[in-house]
């Protein structure tokens, strides 16, 4: 192909280079979570469920005030790593231990909804995923793998409440190299049911990844609210100063 | 010198007037503030390109300021930095609003120095007599540049982290000393707490103080000669009888009224990305970044913030094969030199050695494709300095140059974002021909210069400037 030609076609598939960086297994929309009730919801799966391996080491007890929970309800029902509201979230787990058991000290998840944004989606549609998307692995060491995570080193948390599932793999050509097979995922299988149906699951899921949002930038809901206000008064201004500029520049001839 | 005369106001004189009497007999402050902005005369054509120096100077304070603030919480330290941040957003009273603005206006700075430099490309700014206030404005690029990769590893997260170990590596493209080197600046093997120490030293004092130094000489430079305009004509040519041009008028209170405007219509847009998309979808906080830094952990994919990303773009385009190309191209534009440029023909034949030599050292077994990827990279910043002398149009600005040449401009802008794109994307076999074209076409912009822009039949330029009264 002579050059011009090459760059047309090569600048008529780029859009499809792009889609192509981010090959995997697509991402689930996570559902957005808003009232106080979901995120609360969150909060208790959160300190019940992660805080056993995973730290939050900037977030504070008593931060979850902001959720609508009191300081009373705080220390009686979520008070688990610490002895006082206004300690962080901290880990019961040794990072050493956590070494030997694991391979690898569970990261904090303090922003964690954050840093796992990307153009596949946003940090919360990858939790959402993440979370379940759990498999039953009996060649891995902990018994669990994941499918957007191949190989992950943490074990399926709450597959008590999910069950256990196990993977339907099909082999497929390697759509770019035809003497290749590739695996394709093709559905999950349940193999004991946990305490909440599918749909249970999935509503539970959404609240600890909306609560994982929230702890991730607390502050967001007041940044937004004062945006408001900030940006009607720049507006405002904004006039106030054309009209100013104005009444003085009509003298220029 | 003159003897010591005491200013002498009437008794009943307000305590004001007196007092700036006093000051004004012992330091001119009445006479910079004239001199600088009150009595500085500036052309009355001024047009939306024209804010750009002003929002400059309040993006400047803006981070000085918040700057502060940040340093009071903030703990320069390898096992603590990335924890002060996140202190920061979430203990620290109005924390999270002032890191936001810090980080957007960094952003902010270079979007602005970018649409500030495209105005000295459109109306010729920096031509004579105003090559060094181009010179000065470059050098505040480069300190800004500097200024930005020192402060970007202070957040310590990932791309802090590995962003600082890509670009230090750099150093250690250049022959014999550039492995010694690179382990100089960085103060360790790999980048580590005495390199944030270093850096967070350059960050908020070092630079700083560089940069203020240098936007004192930007300014003084421009109010000596006066501002240039849209239509590229010397105002200071036609006087009125006060002795000032006749097409200016005083920064104050015309311009201090319009700036006054601009600066309101900039923080409606600063302030929708600091309070409703701080993140600008990771363009200016990268998501890697909220991962703390790990030396074990390398990223798949490091990319400088964007407003590095078209050199770097460039360095990346530097590959084995394009070396080639590279060849080429050199060996044709000396050709062209030899054949289309009136220089002497000492000055031809040293530019013909210095090809020569780089054409030899561009040889595989000679220097690498990453030395030349970091000459090039640096060579893609360099450049842009040179345009005083690059552009021979004989007239300033683009409208009365040939329409033409406002494609050329365009199809440069284009080439400059794209490299820009393809900066912040993973590098593909596609993407990385479309840089290599992106940055021969950035070169021959300025390279070609001398002869594309005398090219083509010229307009008129009128006397006196263009201006609509409102």
């Amino acid at each position: 192909m002579n050059f011009p030609k090459k760059l047309i076609a090569m600048l008529a598939l780029l859009p499809c280079l792009a889609f192509a960086s981010e090959a995997g297994h697509p991402l689930d929309k996570a559902p957005a979570r808003e009232s106080l009730s979901s995120l609360q919801n969150g909060a208790k799966l959160f300190v019940n469920y992660c805080l056993n391996c995973h730290a939050a080491s900037s977030m504070r007890y008593n931060r979850l005030k902001d959720l609508g929970l009191t300081d009373e309800q705080i220390k009686n029902n979520l008070l688990f790593t610490a002895d006082k509201v206004g300690e962080m979230m901290t880990t019961a787990l040794r990072p050493a231990d956590a070494k030997a058991w694991f391979g690898v000290v569970p990261p904090d998840l303090s922003v964690i909804a954050r840093a796992k944004a990307s153009g596949a989606g946003t940090g919360s549609d990858y939790l959402y995923t993440y979370l379940r998307t759990f498999y039953k692995d009996d060649t891995r060491p902990t018994g669990w793998n994941n499918l957007i995570v191949p190989n992950v080193a943490m074990p399926h948390a709450m597959w008590q409440l999910q069950g256990v599932r196990t993977v339907k793999m099909v082999e497929e050509k390697d759509p770019h190299d035809p003497s290749k097979t590739v695996h394709k995922f093709a559905g999950f299988e349940q193999v004991a049911p946990g305490t909440m149906t599918a749909t249970e699951f999935d509503t539970a899921t959404a609240d600890l990844v909306g609560y994982l949002e929230w702890m991730a930038e607390p502050v967001a809901g007041k940044r937004k609210q004062l945006g408001v206000w900030v940006l009607l008064f720049l507006a405002f201004f904004s006039v106030l100063a054309w009209r100013l500029n104005a009444s003085f520049w009509k003298e220029v001839k | 010198m003159a003897a010591f005369k005491e200013t002498k106001l009437p008794a009943n004189a307000p305590v004001a007037a007196k007092a700036l009497g006093w000051v004004d007999d012992r330091f001119p402050l009445t006479k910079l503030w004239n001199d600088q902005w009150g009595q500085y005369y500036a052309p009355k054509n001024f047009n939306f390109w024209y804010i750009f120096g002003s929002l400059a100077m309040l993006v400047l304070v803006l981070q000085i300021v918040t700057g502060i603030f940040l340093t009071m919480h903030y703990k320069p330290d390898a096992t603590l930095a990335f924890g002060s941040v996140e202190y920061i957003m979430r203990e620290v009273p109005w924390g999270w609003l002032v890191r936001y603005m810090h980080s957007t206006g960094a952003s902010a700075f270079f979007i602005i120095v970018y649409l500030h430099m495209t105005r000295g490309l459109l109306y010729g700014s920096y031509r004579k007599p105003r090559e060094l206030i181009w010179l000065f404005g470059f050098a505040i690029f480069l300190a800004l540049m500097a200024e930005a990769f020192f402060g970007y590893l202070l957040p310590w997260g990932q791309m802090s982290y590995w962003g600082a170990q890509v670009i230090v590596n750099l150093f250690g493209a250049i022959p014999f000393i550039g492995d010694t080197l690179s382990l100089w600046i960085r103060g360790d093997y790999v980048v580590s707490d005495a390199t944030l120490n270093r850096f967070f030293a350059f960050h908020v004092i070092a630079l700083p103080l560089v940069l203020l130094g240098l936007v004192v000489a930007h300014l003084i430079a421009l109010h000596e000669v006066g501002s240039s305009n849209p239509d590229g004509i010397e105002v200071k040519e036609h006087l009125g009888a006060d002795g000032h041009p006749l097409d200016s008028i005083p920064s104050h209170p015309y311009y201090s009224t319009h700036d006054i405007f601009g600066v309101s219509v900039f923080l409606v847009i600063f302030s929708a990305v600091v309070f409703f998309a701080p993140e600008m979808g990771g363009y200016f906080l990268e998501y890697n970044n909220f991962i703390p830094a790990d030396s074990l952990k390398t990223p798949a994919h490091i990319a400088p913030t964007w407003y590095f990303t078209p050199f770097y773009s460039v360095l990346r385009a530097t590959t084995a094969d394009f070396m080639y190309v590279l060849m080429a191209a050199i060996a044709a534009y000396v050709v062209f030199i030899w054949l289309k440029s009136r220089l002497s023909f000492k000055t031809k034949a040293a530019i013909a050695v210095v090809a020569l030599i780089m054409i030899v050292g561009m040889l595989p077994s000679v220097l690498d494709a990453k030395f030349w990827g970091v000459v090039l990279f640096g060579a893609s910043v360099m450049i842009i300095a040179g345009l005083p002398w690059l552009d021979h149009s004989p007239v300033k600005s683009i409208r009365y140059r040939p329409h033409w040449h406002k494609y050329v401009l365009i199809l440069f802008g284009v080439s400059f974002v794209t490299l820009g794109y393809l900066g912040t994307q993973l590098p593909t076999a596609t993407f990385t021909m479309l840089a290599q074209l992106c940055t021969l076409l950035y070169f021959s912009f300025f390279l070609l210069m001398p002869w594309w822009s005398t090219m083509g039949t010229f307009k008129i330029v009128p006397t006196r400037v263009t201006f609509h009264p409102h």
